[in-house]
């Protein structure tokens, strides 16, 4: 039975379809990942999930329970961290981990190993409230709540978002060692670098599913090499490189454009000297592993043109 | 019990956090009611009178000490030409002026009768009405004592006996509206507030998604607002006995618990109103508007609902504080006891279960 069994939902608000078809299964004890830009129905799928939201169509069921039917029992063994900092700002961080753990029938100090990895991080703050906490403890503080009554799925709405780099890397080893206690994580997030931590990954965009698989099954499934280009001038080089015969796309990409040469494009050095030819300047092209992003964007591209 | 108990800790947690809120709410009762019982009253207090005695004798001295003993009036000025008396009005020296006719003893030993001129600054007629009253019954308790049993005058004269309230204090009136308002406000406002806080912060989305049952939840966010206006009883109710000089009459027990039925109903109605408003604002101004302004006018707490055109008191039979009040001043004021208060608790009590009812029935236990 797998821990989590999605079919077909649909759910508009109003005018706006916020899910069109979703399918997917995730397995017990899996790290998977909901990836896509803001908008693409992350969210409302995790309240779905979460019993929080009445699915238009479709079925989904968490531990082989429905989620309208046996809504209670869902709520019984679910941890969910929403995406906004969802604690009570004006109780210190003690009484926030107290009250959940209570909420869920429990106590601190029964279930205090299930969360210790993480709230040792932020024990030395236990008396401060939580409102004054910074981002990165704030999302770890929500992720010992929801933890705190040992769910057997949990699900995190874009739990780094708006949290530095050093506290999404330790975010991430977090759920890393809560995947080898059996713990099954379906966790959303705009950030493709975070992409390649899970097992498998849904892409997600404007209410659909355009692809399950592992990050390397995705990468691999890119079609065709990929190049990038570097040059003095990055702004002209993104016009020079789309007005080229042998670019089918390309794009900026932190320090270097990412290119996506035509089926028929020969190598990287031709359409580095035909740059050069044209005036650009310091011209490097060369060839480069696809990532998550390119395969994501590429998807996204191949949508708009069907 | 053991969910319940953290819930309302935590609850309390959220009220003691916020001092200055708290602060408000349990000075916010006894501003209210040393506002209403000293400053916005419509009693009359040391007005300032001036004395025109063309008379001298024993009588006129006897009253005008009398007067000045009363604790209504205070004697500031002695006149000696009526032409005195405008000036003096309008330099705003006094508002009453009390003058005795040449021979006033004797006039009243011979006859029977004398008379007093009453001179009133009327700029405001209420209190002008009010204090020549005064002014009169001190006239005429002197005339009583003095009267010699033999020339009792045949005729009619009126004694007029004010029940409950002889002194026409205006605190009899004002303690069982404050009491019928704040508690709405407090009750109402803050329980609404608090579960829509919930909702904006997105805690209630967690909580939702927790096996704790709705009525958990609301429950502890109802107990300790009543018990803060358990508190606010307690101190209204203190200070109208030692400072304002307005005894509880009645039965104890009867007036604590009207005032606990009318506390859940408040409750409730807050709940009501967290299942409507959307945000923190549209809840205080839906308790503001919708639930104070009738229950200021159409309470009976400012204007008597007997004297309401017909459809207004119609309407005000539907404002729980209407009867609220209507059982505080049965208990308080006149000193009944449970069986006078019975209708009253009735319609209230049913007034409660409609009202949680309707809030359950609207409670989502999802988030739309």
């Amino acid at each position: 039975m797998p821990a989590l069994d999605v079919r077909d939902l649909d759910r508009s608000f109003g005018s706006t379809k916020a899910l069109e078809g979703v399918s997917f299964s995730v397995e017990d004890g899996e790290l998977f990942g909901l990836i896509g830009p803001d908008g693409a129905g992350k969210t409302t799928l995790f309240r779905i999930l979460s019993t929080l939201l009445l699915a238009d169509r479709g079925t989904a069921a968490v531990d082989g329970f429905d989620v309208v039917r046996d809504a209670r029992k869902i709520r019984e063994r679910v941890g969910y961290m929403p995406g906004r900092f969802s604690l009570y700002q004006d109780l210190t961080v003690e009484e926030n981990l107290e009250f959940f753990a209570n909420v869920f029938g429990t106590t601190v100090a029964r279930n205090r190993h299930l969360v210790d990895d993480i709230y040792r991080h932020i024990e030395p703050f236990r008396k401060r409230k939580a409102g004054a906490l910074s981002g990165g403890m704030k999302q770890k503080l929500a992720l010992s709540c929801a933890l705190i009554h040992k769910p057997s799925v949990l699900f995190l709405d874009e739990p780094t978002t708006g949290v530095d780099p050093v506290s999404r890397k330790e975010f991430w080893n977090i759920l890393a060692n809560l995947r080898s206690q059996r713990i099954t994580i379906v966790v959303s997030t705009p950030y493709m670098d975070e992409a390649i931590l899970c097992d498998r990954v849904a892409l997600m965009d404007d209410g659909r599913v355009l692809r399950i698989d592992t990050p390397d099954g995705i990468v691999e499934g890119f079609p065709g090499p990929l190049w990038i280009a570097r040059a003095r001038n990055m702004h002209a080089l993104l016009s020079g490189l789309r007005d080229d015969p042998d670019v089918e796309s390309a794009f900026a990409f932190g320090d270097a454009h990412h290119v996506k040469p035509r089926p028929d494009a020969k190598d990287p050095a031709g359409l580095a000297r035909r740059l050069e030819e044209r005036g650009h300047q310091e011209v490097v092209v060369a060839p480069a592993r696809p990532g998550i992003e390119d395969c994501f964007i590429e998807m996204l591209g191949r949508k708009v043109s069907a | 019990m053991e969910r319940f108990l953290s819930f309302a800790k935590k609850e309390l947690l959220h009220i003691l956090r916020d001092k200055r809120t708290m602060l408000l709410l349990l000075g916010m009762p006894i501003a209210q009611i040393v506002l209403f019982g000293f400053a916005i009253s419509t009693e009359v207090g040391n007005t300032k009178v001036a004395i025109l005695d063309l008379a001298r004798d024993e009588a006129s001295r006897r009253i005008e000490r009398d007067l000045d003993a009363s604790r209504y009036f205070e004697v500031v000025a002695h006149l000696e030409d009526a032409a005195e008396v405008e000036p003096l009005f309008r330099r705003g020296k006094a508002s009453l002026v009390v003058v005795f006719q040449d021979g006033f003893r004797e006039s009243l030993l011979r006859d029977g009768s004398a008379e007093i001129q009453l001179i009133a600054d009327a700029t405001d007629p209420n209190t002008a009405t009010v204090f020549l009253q005064y002014a009169t019954s001190v006239a005429t308790a002197y005339a009583r004592e003095n009267q010699p049993p033999a020339a009792a005058p045949v005729g009619i004269v009126p004694q007029v006996r004010l029940l409950y309230n002889p002194q026409l204090k205006g605190a009899y009136n004002f303690v069982p509206g404050v009491l019928g308002m704040m508690m709405l406000l407090v009750c109402a406002m803050m329980t609404s507030i608090s579960i829509v806080r919930e909702r904006e912060t997105g805690t209630m989305e967690v909580l939702l998604v927790s096996p704790v049952r709705p009525i958990f939840v609301i429950l502890a966010k109802m107990a300790p607002y009543f018990l803060l206006s358990c508190v606010n009883l307690a101190t209204v109710l203190l200070v109208s006995v030692f400072v304002l000089d307005v005894p509880v009459a009645g039965s104890l027990p009867a007036l604590v618990l009207v005032s606990f039925v009318y506390i859940l109903l408040a409750l409730a109605l807050g709940l009501l109103i967290s299942t409507i408003a959307a945000t923190q604002v549209a809840a205080m101004l839906v308790s503001g508007m919708a639930f104070m302004l009738p229950v200021i006018l159409l309470s009976g707490m400012m204007f008597p609902v007997e004297s309401m055109p017909a459809a207004l008191q119609w309407i005000s039979n539907a404002i729980p504080a209407r009867w609220y009040i209507a059982a505080v001043k049965d208990v308080m004021i006149k000193g009944l006891g449970f069986q006078a208060v019975a209708k009253e608790l009735a319609i209230l009590s049913g007034m409660t279960v409609f009202f949680v009812a309707v809030a359950l029935k609207n409670f989502k236990t999802r988030l739309e």
